[in-house]
């Protein structure tokens, strides 16, 4: 069998020793090219996962290892600067809301990963500008958008924005937190297009985080976190 | 590295209202700063300028100190006076160009009175060697007929309202009030000098032969019971004087002085003391520069207060850009990345505040640059002036480095913390 892009094994991370884990994996992995719906309802170790999966976080136990071109990589063998560099090399983020940074431009904003990551500068081609402006119209924002202050764009738009960013120098995971749950339902649709029909165009792998699961049927393969994380179904049921 | 550079200045330049507020308050303290740091090199120009062009200050022996506070100053009084004979002795030294006596010891409403001879005009120099410059009538004669006249310091004309004509008496001793007078004698005033910035501004300048004529009448400082000799007899006297306070000479060639000095310390007749202007007013300005150095300190705090503002302002902005680090954090900064961007921003601060600082002074010295020459005697340079303010403004940056070190901390806590996902 293919080797899976990202493979989590007995990963066990807690914030302080004196509590218990948050989370607890068993066995986790994303294949190249998955679309993954992650059903993640709050208290079930969401954001943990995330700041694990992108090496802001370490596990005390168990490990994430990410395998580009064949070549996996240990995230906590990593020092905490290349852990740094090996996320944005790798991984394309879209949060909630406020992706955005205010005092950039919609353009600036877009290239912040190339500025962060040579290997996403080289890939966006030999223009990167270009690049982002081709990434913004695919994702059905006007030209005339680019130059404006972020603050003026709609929330709708703001997340188009972050879409691009995420996807830019063509990352082989994009990880998006509950994108979608500041939009209303038929904007929702129209994003959730957008986003897979990108995240195909440019290869990338999806996990899409979100406790709406009407939006699973979008995807490949939906994973419930409060079944995969042992700790969250632990606090759920000391909660019932 | 640029990038997180220009990051820092659009985020800076975000939140320009407050960050305004602080660099306002920072380029004040480095005006302040600055600003006393130039008056002080300002200051001592002036005073060690008090006297230029002068080789040698002699006088009875005393301290140089003392000496240079008597004779330069008008502050305190002579021990013990020279001879007229020395004078006329060190006059005659070939290496001596000039030598011009100093007689003090009266006063006229509490400024100075100095006797001395009409080379005094001719010789004396202040500042970069500016000879003195009347502003209004001439100087003294120095002859028998004009031996009543007198020639007035710029401070002695504003404040006592004095111009050409005016007769004035003086009055034996230093000081205030309640001291005798020349009643019998009054001077008149034939000339006005151009300001200074000196001691000289504070001066009524008289001839020697005027100090022994008023003096004829007098002994062991009271008039003499029963003798009174009216102005117009005391040509028929011998006004030769008999002693002086101290006397100003200039040298043929700066070389000779050492050799000059020793001579006079060694001089057979009385005990003299010769000094180089420059080295005891130096060691003057040592006493007296304890005020400027406390004046220094305390502007060097009010650049940390406007420093601790700029760290209270950065440090309360971090709270609502944690969703910003977070954006940072997932595309790839390290809290090293974080920790730069907050400095950097600090520091922009800072040298914005310097530079602001420097422009508001140089705007300062430029306008009342002029009215302080005048006045005080005090040259402000527009521009950089002293090699002691690159290490103030160095100071100056590095404080702001090291305090913007503060916020960076803090936000690398924070970054840390949040990870991805700030807990708002």
């Amino acid at each position: 069998m293919q080797q899976p892009l990202v493979s989590v094994d007995e990963l066990r991370f807690r914030w302080n020793r004196n509590q218990p884990p948050c989370v607890d994996i068993e066995h986790f992995e994303v294949h190249a090219g998955e679309r993954i719906f992650v059903h993640g309802p709050s208290g079930s170790g969401k954001s943990t996962l995330l700041g694990l999966l992108g090496g802001v976080l370490v596990a005390e136990h168990g490990q994430v290892s990410i395998a580009i071109d064949g070549q996996a990589t240990e995230l906590e063998a990593l020092g905490s600067a290349a852990r740094d560099r090996f996320r944005v090399d790798h991984i394309g983020f879209v949060f909630q809301q406020f992706n955005l940074i205010p005092y950039l431009s919609v353009l600036d904003n877009v290239l912040l990963p190339c500025r962060f990551s040579a290997r996403r500068n080289q890939k966006a081609g030999p223009t990167p500008q270009a690049e982002a402006r081709r990434l913004l119209r695919a994702l059905d924002l006007a030209p005339e958008l680019t130059e404006r202050p972020v603050t003026q764009l709609s929330v709708g738009q703001q997340q188009r924005v972050a879409v691009a960013r995420a996807l830019i120098g063509r990352p082989e995971i994009v990880i998006a937190d509950e994108p979608t749950s500041a939009l209303d339902a038929q904007r929702q649709d129209r994003f959730l297009d957008l986003l897979l029909q990108e995240c195909a165009a440019s290869n990338a792998s999806l996990l899409f985080v979100s406790h709406d699961r009407r939006l699973a049927s979008h995807f490949t393969r939906e994973v419930a976190l409060h079944e995969l994380n042992r700790a969250a179904s632990v606090v759920e049921e000391a909660a019932s | 590295m640029k990038y997180l550079f220009r990051l820092a200045l659009a985020s800076a330049w975000n939140r320009r209202t407050t960050l305004g507020l602080t660099v306002m308050a920072i380029a004040l303290s480095v005006t302040m700063l600055l600003g006393v740091e130039r008056a002080r090199v300002a200051a001592r120009e002036g005073f060690e300028q008090s006297v230029s062009g002068t080789d040698l200050v002699i006088g009875a022996r005393t301290s140089p100190v003392q000496l240079m506070l008597y004779a330069v100053f008008r502050l305190g009084e002579a021990t013990n006076n020279v001879r007229w004979s020395s004078f006329e002795a060190i006059a005659a030294n070939p290496a001596v160009a000039w030598a011009v006596p100093v007689s003090l010891g009266d006063s006229h409403k509490g400024f100075a009175v100095l006797g001395t001879s009409t080379g005094y005009f001719e010789h004396f120099r202040y500042g970069y060697r500016k000879p003195l410059t009347l502003s209004a009538g001439r100087a003294f004669s120095g002859t028998l007929d004009g031996v009543f006249e007198a020639v007035i310091g710029a401070d002695v004309a504003d404040s006592l309202h004095y111009g050409l004509g005016q007769h004035i008496t003086l009055s034996h001793g230093a000081g205030g009030p309640g001291l005798a007078e020349h009643a019998d004698k009054p001077f008149t005033v034939v000339g006005v000098l151009a300001r200074t910035g000196t001691p000289v501004d504070r001066t009524v300048h008289i001839s020697l032969e005027a100090i022994e004529a008023i003096h004829l009448d007098w002994q062991a400082g009271a008039p003499i019971p029963g003798l009174v000799i009216p102005p117009e007899y005391v040509r028929k006297f011998d006004l030769k004087p008999k002693t002086i306070t101290a006397m100003l000479v200039g040298l043929k060639s700066r070389g000779a002085v050492f050799k000059v000095q020793r001579d006079v310390n060694e001089f057979a007749a009385e005990p003299l003391l010769a000094v180089l202007p420059g080295v005891a007013l130096d060691q003057l300005w040592r006493v007296v520069g304890v005020a400027e150095r406390t004046l220094l300190a305390v502007s060097a705090m009010i650049v940390v207060i406007g420093l601790a503002g700029m760290v209270a302002v950065v440090l309360a902005s971090l709270n609502e850009r944690r969703r910003e680090l977070a954006i940072l954090r997932s595309v790839g900064a390290g809290p090293r990345h974080i920790a730069t961007l907050v400095v950097a921003e600090s520091v922009a601060a800072t040298v914005a505040g310097s530079a602001l600082g420097l422009a508001l002074l140089a705007v300062v010295a430029l306008f009342a640059g002029p009215w302080l020459e005048s006045n005080f005697g005090m040259t402000i340079h527009a521009w950089v002036a002293s090699s002691g303010e690159w290490p103030l403004l160095g100071g100056v940056l590095l404080a702001g480095l090291l305090a913007g070190a503060i916020p960076a901390w803090r936000a690398c806590r924070l970054a840390l913390a949040d990870g991805l996902s700030p807990r708002l």
